[in-house]
């Protein structure tokens, strides 16, 4: 049955691609056929379909469905999280900020790596040593588990489709250039095939798409790097030299320019960025995957050494792109250098695949992107998918007395759902520049889910009652910042000016929630109250010891 | 998993210089990081101009492009440092305390 399902379904995805690639009806510039790309994309396509299906029989128990069991090594977990980490947005969208803004993109890109160290330092092995499914299992490992839980699903969904939107557009454009393929046709593609692999292969196919996904990405940059730094003899002068020279910023290229034209955005981004990466439920749900903290550790290090290496290859890839692609009037819609990229200004990187290494490089590219928009998006969906099954029904509704079988079935649906909020968002945001609104996402991570996260392990006195506060007040707070602000008040929502002058929300949000944290925990008398900081102490020692962690238990 | 073994791990002096060292050692390297990056942001904010100067006369290589390529290789580096004494020194640390937890119980 499961195996009938995938075999259609993926034929049915293949035949709809392939009757689009050869019929671009409704593209607003006709795109010739590209071949490479497509059969590249086929074979990316059946391969993991192959993995989905061997996936669909190792999953049989929540733990299969959520972390792979536990038994996936540092190596692949730490390929797996930069697969995660590295997405559609990386790629294209951080591409373009360094070619359209120079050093700009440069600053954005180290505010995305610096959280790792810190993740490593402070709370990978607590993490590893007290979670289970979901970054929730510690947050609610000594307090209301119905009351905490509801609140970590809630914002844990929320930066999901933050971070799913961003996902989607980038999609969306990407086939829309290499297809020829309606937007809206292309979006529906990727939320069906997500949806595939995620309710027949759980966490175990989501990893491996995620794994090769990863090697492609790095390889797939690698080469298009080489090729482009080449023609400027490898040397970082010369194609600066000639970067700044025709670049419409000229020498202010390598300046900290518009993007952080005032202090508060730059401080807000960077601790956005850093702390909102602490607080991604689909990267926190990678420590859960490895057997132990030593491998938590593990992983990280190499996750964070895939990541800051990717992010040196793509501010070369987007220096070099200025002068590749940006002076080369094929690139531009009617030919006019200066004027707009065809495809949309995200499409710099697989035009700078074009010019160095022809069809067969774009191809390779476009697929490599497609297959890590799919691949972050499984990773998301299961994310958001495990905190409606394993939080919201498992322990909220149900009060831990669901079947394992009864709650798989809820994630499968829970993942259908997702999978069409993803595509009605992706069409709602189809304007909207996509590294932008991945930093939107990691605002909202950082104010509603890192403030009670890193509390609930570090800080003996929270209760309940100050976690509510804490994450429902930095939730709110960073949701409705972003709401007001020009991003979404004047660009989605047609108004005139911005309530909330900026732009990243968390240099307000986060000290919201950590304030209404700290006081409604002080001010908190009860009983329960009283409990829940005695439970700190046993709780301290399993973070410290990783004794009685979850799969690490056979003594 | 019960709550005794943990009584008698807190209580074994072992655990309290794991906790201190491993704590030691992690907040140092941490405070590394965010004073190191948050200082950059600070001059991004504040003084974005000197990031802009090239290091040397006449090389196109700036200040800024220098600090951060400078900071991505240290970071990784500090991970580097941070994940080897804590697989070695740390856990045979916690293996130590969790056994003679466990001795203690027999």
């Amino acid at each position: 049955m499961i195996r009938q399902l995938i075999t259609a379904l993926g034929l049915l995805s293949l035949s709809a691609l392939a009757v689009a690639a050869g019929d671009p009806l409704g593209a607003a510039e006709k795109q010739a056929t590209n071949w490479h790309a497509i059969i590249m994309f086929c074979i990316f396509v059946t391969m993991t379909m192959g993995i989905t299906y061997w996936a669909a029989s190792r999953t049989k128990s929540t733990a299969d469905f959520y972390t792979a069991g536990g038994g996936i090594t540092g190596f692949q977990n730490g390929l797996a999280i930069a697969g995660d980490y590295m997405s559609a947005a990386t790629l294209l969208g951080l591409t373009a900020m360094v070619y359209s803004q120079g050093y700009d993109g440069y600053i954005y890109m180290l505010a995305f790596f610096a959280g790792w160290p810190i993740i490593l330092f402070l709370m990978a092995e607590r993490l590893r040593n007290l979670g289970k499914f979901t970054f929730s299992d510690i947050t609610a490992y000594r307090l209301d588990q119905g009351k905490v839980r509801t609140m970590a699903a809630i914002s844990s969904l929320t930066v999901v489709c933050f971070y799913l939107i961003a996902q989607m557009v980038g999609a969306g454009q990407l086939i829309k250039l290499l297809f020829g393929l309606e937007y809206n046709v292309a979006i529906f593609a990727v939320g069906i095939l997500m949806m595939v692999y995620v309710t027949f292969g759980g966490m175990v196919a989501t990893t491996w798409v995620q794994i090769i996904k990863a090697c492609m990405l790095l390889a797939g940059g690698t080469l298009v790097m080489f090729l482009a730094f080449g023609q400027f003899g490898f040397s970082f002068q010369t194609l600066l030299e000639k970067a700044t020279a025709v670049h419409k910023l000229g020498p202010k290229l390598m300046y900290p320019g518009s993007l952080l034209a005032d202090p508060v955005t730059a401080i807000s981004l960077g601790l956005g960025l850093m702390f909102g990466t602490a607080g991604l439920p689909h990267i926190l749900m990678r420590f859960f995957t490895v057997t132990d903290a030593k491998e938590a550790r593990k992983s990280v290090l190499y996750a964070s050494g895939f990541v800051a290496y990717f992010f040196n290859v793509i501010f070369l890839m987007g220096l070099c792109g200025i002068l590749i692609v940006g002076q080369n009037p094929d690139f531009f819609e009617g030919g006019t250098i200066g004027g707009k990229l065809i495809g949309g200004g995200n499409m710099v990187a697989m035009h700078l695949a074009k010019a160095v290494g022809g069809n067969m490089l774009l191809g390779f590219l476009a697929a490599v992107a497609f297959a890590t928009i799919l691949a972050v998006v499984s990773g998301l969906a299961l994310a958001g998918a495990s905190a409606i099954s394993h939080d919201l029904y498992a322990r909220v509704i149900k009060k831990g007395q669901a079947s394992e079988a009864a709650e798989i079935r809820v994630s499968k649906i829970a993942t259908i759902c997702l999978g069409f909020v993803a595509i009605i968002l992706g069409i709602l945001f189809e304007k909207q520049n996509i590294a932008f609104m991945v930093g939107l996402a990691f605002g909202v991570a950082a104010a509603a889910n890192f403030p009670v996260l890193i509390l609930s392990m570090y800080w003996k006195g929270l209760t309940t009652r100050g976690a509510l506060f804490g994450g429902y007040g930095g939730l709110i707070s960073a949701v409705l910042f972003v709401l007001f602000s020009k991003s979404v008040w004047v660009d989605v929502l047609g108004n005139k000016a911005a309530l909330f002058p900026y732009t990243q929300p968390a240099l307000f949000a986060m000290p919201i929630a950590f304030v209404l944290a700290y006081i409604f925990s002080k001010s908190d008398s009860s009983v329960r109250a009283k409990a829940e900081v005695d439970a700190f102490d046993d709780q301290y020692v399993r973070a410290q010891t990783g004794y009685g962690a979850a799969g690490a238990a056979s003594h | 998993m019960s709550s005794a073994m943990y009584e008698r791990m807190r209580a074994n002096p072992k655990f309290q210089e794991l906790v201190a060292r491993r704590g030691r050692f992690a907040w140092t390297l941490a405070a590394i990081v965010l004073t190191m990056f948050y200082g950059f942001v600070m001059v991004v904010a504040f003084n974005p101009t000197s990031l802009g100067q090239p290091v040397a006369e006449g090389s196109m290589l700036t200040v800024g492009v220098a600090v951060e390529f400078f900071m991505f290789v240290f970071f990784w580096v500090l991970t580097a440092v941070y994940v080897k004494r804590a697989n070695t020194e740390f856990d045979a640390l916690t293996q130590e305390i969790v056994k003679e937890a466990w001795k203690e119980q027999k």
